[in-house]
């Protein structure tokens, strides 16, 4: 009884984001999943039925399994080495670097597809430039189309994941335990393996599961720049909704997908509760210091070319499109499809000039950001409550449902709030608000998932020596707690930010055409034919870039700066 | 050196600041939905064609005004010229909401999902190959709306004028006429030149299974290697893959990506996109062509003919109907082509000069009936999967 009582504290917080998961995510699934069991104009009524047919999606599994598998592994090899220079060392241009890294996460895949196609494809830069230089007649570079193109645009798109999440803890780890083993004579490797990674291991698996998550339900990169045989669960789901309105065959397989979710983040937070370890937590700035000696001066100079070669190449690529070289320097000619973005010569109903659609993104994103952080951070607190006093919920099992807004179809949920939502008592299909709300979805897992890991690390002892000290337990928290959290905290809003950027999804549900936010405006721009349409998508897509290292640069700036 | 790089960054932004004119504030977002037209549409320009459009609506269609808001469900490619949309509202009272509901297969789905508590009284943008399956899932009233008499009997595929014709447009081949011209080539004449090794990994078309233009380009293989002869579509296909032909995901990533007669740098100078592709290139191409870069081939060209109905349980029918009307009327099918690439219905619409000049009508059209569609296009997608992807 006692007990109960006790723990109701930590039930407090819980609360809200639990209300909002089960309004916004279980609800409109449960309807789909209510109106799909029985037959009628888009259900054969064969929910069940498809489910016990695994050969109609187990290949599907398997194969978008091994592709996610295989796009981690490469993302965690870019990104880990990069996440630990850009922790631990300071150099020129490091939160540029860092900032540019994070913007290709919030690209629309279509854009993205035309990057590298401007980069990679047979009459892209690369090859034009080695056959030049080579004197070659067919190109060298023929990745359009192949396993290693997805595997290095999922690269591209998800290497911030790491450098944020692994980044962001490693930051907060106090340097000295290095020095220490270095001192107790272990070499530089037996410190890496024994001491640095293993300390990171939860924070490692947090971003290893949200990229695999994340490529494994890939839907724009694999279509785009792979090819149909790599397609994904996702992609099956859209056919059977959008072509063959077929919602039971959909939800079977969205059920899977979810399936997999839950296991994955299962299997994720076994290992998280067995490799944290409380740890004494640093101020991000008291653990940088400039790269000294050849192997952290590599580390950075690899740290500055995933930025630049993996992330800028394409990127750059991008905005060489966007300004057609064709009437030399003149600005007129120059940024003429900018220029171009602010007229309307067809006189459309439904134009938008770029400012508008930015300032909807930026409203959408803002929103987003505050939304995800205050129902994220009780959430994680809840979730790392001192085991001692009983948690409220099993954290592993709740840490694996967190997965599940990640590994929900998005196909699934567009259509299930808007038949959720369209009766009383939430009136809100095509409501703006909805936008930020389905957002915020997406955005949960980024924020526990940033905050968990160093939530497990802070070492209670602080707080208990606070309250020795005379402190009560709010102000222990506010002063101890929140500043030590600082960078994972910035990492959590950054990530909330640019999902909602890059607008995962919204586009399934029903828009109103006067609040286009930038995604909807480039999407609009692609579906016509003609150069001045695909220029001012290119164009477009460079603001939206901007918008976003504005709004990571801002971000970072945030973070308390101890100079000492 | 960090604040040099940072300023390298903003041009961007500024670029876009330094031609930007102060727009109206966006309200914050309210859950009470905002009135529609406020901040979209500037209303000066509303003016000059509102004449014209008085004209549109037949003054017998609807005997008394009918004020309110009409809500149009319709799919991402919907546009409409302002002055046009703004004539209509001033003339008939009736504020136009739209909603976006994706590509043609999702917003149908969403409507016939919400069937029981309609989100729109019209829904625009069905096309003949959802016909069926949008009729069979009795989600729209019929309505004989006088503008029925101007148009041609072959675009009207439901006699109880369920869904009423609006537009049409072909789904065909295009080349990179100087790809072909460079290379000497001589241009595929039909379909099944497509399959011969002399044009091996030229042509990248769109997956049926998620994209409007791959289906429809499916069907005019199935149309014209129909099952039972003695070379099927199956066969066909089978052939275009040994042909190394690519299947891209949609229109877009086929058009702007794989092809290379516009302005993506892609490898392929065939494409299966629109017969008025070539037109809308001089069109969107800021003055600079006076020829398009591209034509299309005169293999066969399926027909894809667009629909306006009124959704059954409306709250607001004489809207709805002065809503069709005005989608049939002279002043929406004249705007039509300029505004989504598409040809009006009606007979005697005076068409764009770049749709004339470089969009004729397509010389070899097929087409299948709604009904064999509806039945045939799931297993044949399925086919078409396992003969071309797997």
């Amino acid at each position: 009884m006692l007990a109960a009582v006790r723990s109701l504290p930590s039930a407090v917080p819980l609360a809200l984001p639990f209300a909002f998961l089960a309004v916004f995510l279980c609800y409109p699934l449960a309807t789909i999943g209510a109106l799909s069991a029985a037959p009628s104009a888009v259900s054969g009524g064969e929910l069940v039925a498809t489910l016990l047919r695994p050969e109609a999606y187990f290949e599907t599994v398997v194969l978008s399994a091994a592709q996610a598998g295989a796009s981690t592994l490469l993302t965690l090899a870019l990104g880990l080495p990069a996440a630990y220079a850009f922790a631990r060392y300071r150099f020129r241009g490091d939160r540029l670097l860092r900032a540019l890294a994070g913007v290709p996460f919030v690209m629309p895949a279509v854009v993205v597809a035309a990057a590298f196609a401007a980069l990679l494809g047979p009459r892209g830069l690369a090859n034009t430039a080695l056959q030049g230089l080579l004197g070659l007649d067919q190109p060298p570079i023929q990745l359009l189309g192949t396993l290693p193109m997805i595997l290095i645009a999922h690269a591209f798109y998800n290497v911030s994941v790491v450098i944020r999440i692994v980044g962001g803890f490693w930051s907060a780890i106090d340097p000295r335990l290095e020095s220490a083993a270095a001192t107790l004579g272990a070499s530089r490797w037996q410190t890496l393996w024994r001491v640095t990674l293993p300390l990171a291991l939860p924070a490692i698996g947090s971003a290893a599961a949200l990229v695999f998550l994340f490529t494994f339900g890939s839907f724009g990169v694999v279509l785009l720049l792979g090819n149909a045989r790599w397609a994904t669960l996702e992609v099956e789901i859209y056919r059977q909704t959008a072509q063959l309105l077929r919602l039971d065959v959909a939800a079977a397989l969205a059920l899977i997908q979810m399936l997999a979710t839950v296991a994955l983040g299962l299997v994720n937070s076994r290992l998280q509760a067995r490799t944290a370890a409380p740890l004494a937590m640093r101020l991000a700035a008291d653990t940088r210091a400039a790269p000294r000696g050849p192997g952290p001066r590599a580390l950075a100079c690899f740290a500055a070319a995933v930025s630049l070669l993996l992330c800028g190449l394409p990127l750059a690529a991008l905005v060489a499109g966007s300004l057609p070289l064709d009437g030399g320097l003149d600005p007129n000619s120059l940024f003429r499809y900018f220029i171009a973005l602010e007229r309307n010569p067809r006189g459309s109903a439904f134009f938008v000039p770029p400012l508008e659609a930015i300032r909807n993104s930026v409203t959408a994103a803002t929103a987003t950001a505050g939304l995800a952080l205050a129902l994220g951070l009780p959430l994680a607190v809840g979730m790392t409550a001192d085991r001692r006093r009983g948690p409220v919920v099993t954290p592993a099992l709740l840490d694996a449902l967190l997965l599940l807004p990640l590994g929900t179809s998005a196909v699934t949920l567009g259509l299930g709030y808007i038949v959720a939502f369209n009766r009383p008592p939430l009136q809100m299909v095509g409501s703006p608000w909805l936008i930020p709300l389905a957002h915020t979805l997406i955005a949960l897992p980024f924020v526990v998932r940033t905050l968990t890991p160093a939530l497990r690390a802070l070492d209670p002892r602080l707080r208990q020596a606070a309250a020795v000290l005379g402190s009560p337990p709010w102000r222990a928290r506010l002063e101890i707690d929140l500043p030590l959290l600082a960078q994972p905290l910035i990492a959590a809003l950054a990530f909330a930010f640019a999902t909602s950027l890059c607008e995962f999804g919204a586009s399934l549900l029903i828009s109103r055409p006067e609040f286009p936010t930038v995604p909807v405006v480039i999407a609009r721009l692609l579906s016509q034919p003609g150069a001045l349409n695909y220029g001012q998508a290119l164009a477009m897509s460079s603001l939206l870039m901007g918008v976003t290292a504005a709004g990571m640069l801002l971000i970072d700036r945030l973070q308390p700066n101890h100079e000492l | 050196m960090n604040k040099r790089i940072s300023l390298l960054a903003l041009p961007l932004i500024l670029a876009a600041c330094a031609v930007a004119t102060p727009v109206p504030t966006m309200p914050p977002p309210t859950a009470t939905r905002p009135p529609a037209t406020a901040t979209a549409r500037p209303p000066t320009t509303a003016a000059p064609t509102a004449a014209p459009t008085a004209t549109a609506v037949p003054p017998t269609a609807t005997p008394k005004p009918a004020p309110g808001t009409g809500t149009v469900m319709t799919h991402d490619s919907f546009a409409m010229s302002n002055a046009v949309l703004a004539a209509f509202e001033a003339e008939s009272g009736i504020t136009v909401k739209v909603l976006k509901a994706g590509d043609v297969g999702s917003a149908l789905n969403k409507a016939i999902l919400t069937k029981d508590a309609p989100l729109a009284d019209v829904f625009y943008g069905v096309d003949n190959t959802f016909l069926s399956r949008a009729l069979s899932a009795g989600i729209f009233d019929p309505y004989a709306a006088p503008a029925l008499r101007s148009i041609a009997d072959r675009y009207k595929l439901d006699p109880q004028n369920r869904l009423l014709p609006v537009d049409y447009g072909h789904v065909s081949v295009n080349y990179d006429k100087a790809w072909f011209e460079a290379k000497k080539l001589a241009l595929p004449a039909t379909l099944k030149d497509l399959a011969d090794p002399k044009y091996k990994g030229l042509l990248v078309v769109e997956n049926p299974a998620t994209s409007s233009p791959g289906l429809a380009f499916l069907l005019a293989t199935i149309a014209s290697f129909p099952e039972g002869s003695a070379y099927t579509w199956q066969q066909y296909w089978a052939d275009l893959r040994k042909n190394d032909v690519r299947a891209a995901e949609g229109w877009e990533a086929a058009y702007y990506g794989d092809f290379s007669g516009s302005s993506g740098k892609g490898p392929r100078p065939l494409v299966v996109s629109y017969q008025t592709s070539p037109a809308a290139e001089v069109m969107f191409s800021e003055g600079k062509l006076s020829t398009p870069p591209t034509g299309n081939l005169d293999a066969a060209a399926f027909e894809q003919i667009e629909f306006v109905g009124i959704l059954r349980g409306t709250k607001n029918r004489p809207a709805a109907e002065r809503f069709v009307n005005f989608m049939l009327g002279p002043a929406v099918q004249a705007d039509v082509a300029g505004q989504m690439v598409v040809y009006p219905v009606a007979d005697g619409t005076k068409l764009p000069a770049e749709f004339v000049q470089f969009a004729p009508a397509p010389k070899n059209i097929v087409t299948l009936a709604p009904d064999i569609i509806d039945q045939g296009r799931e297993k044949w997608i399925e086919a078409w999967t396992k003969i071309v992807l797997k």
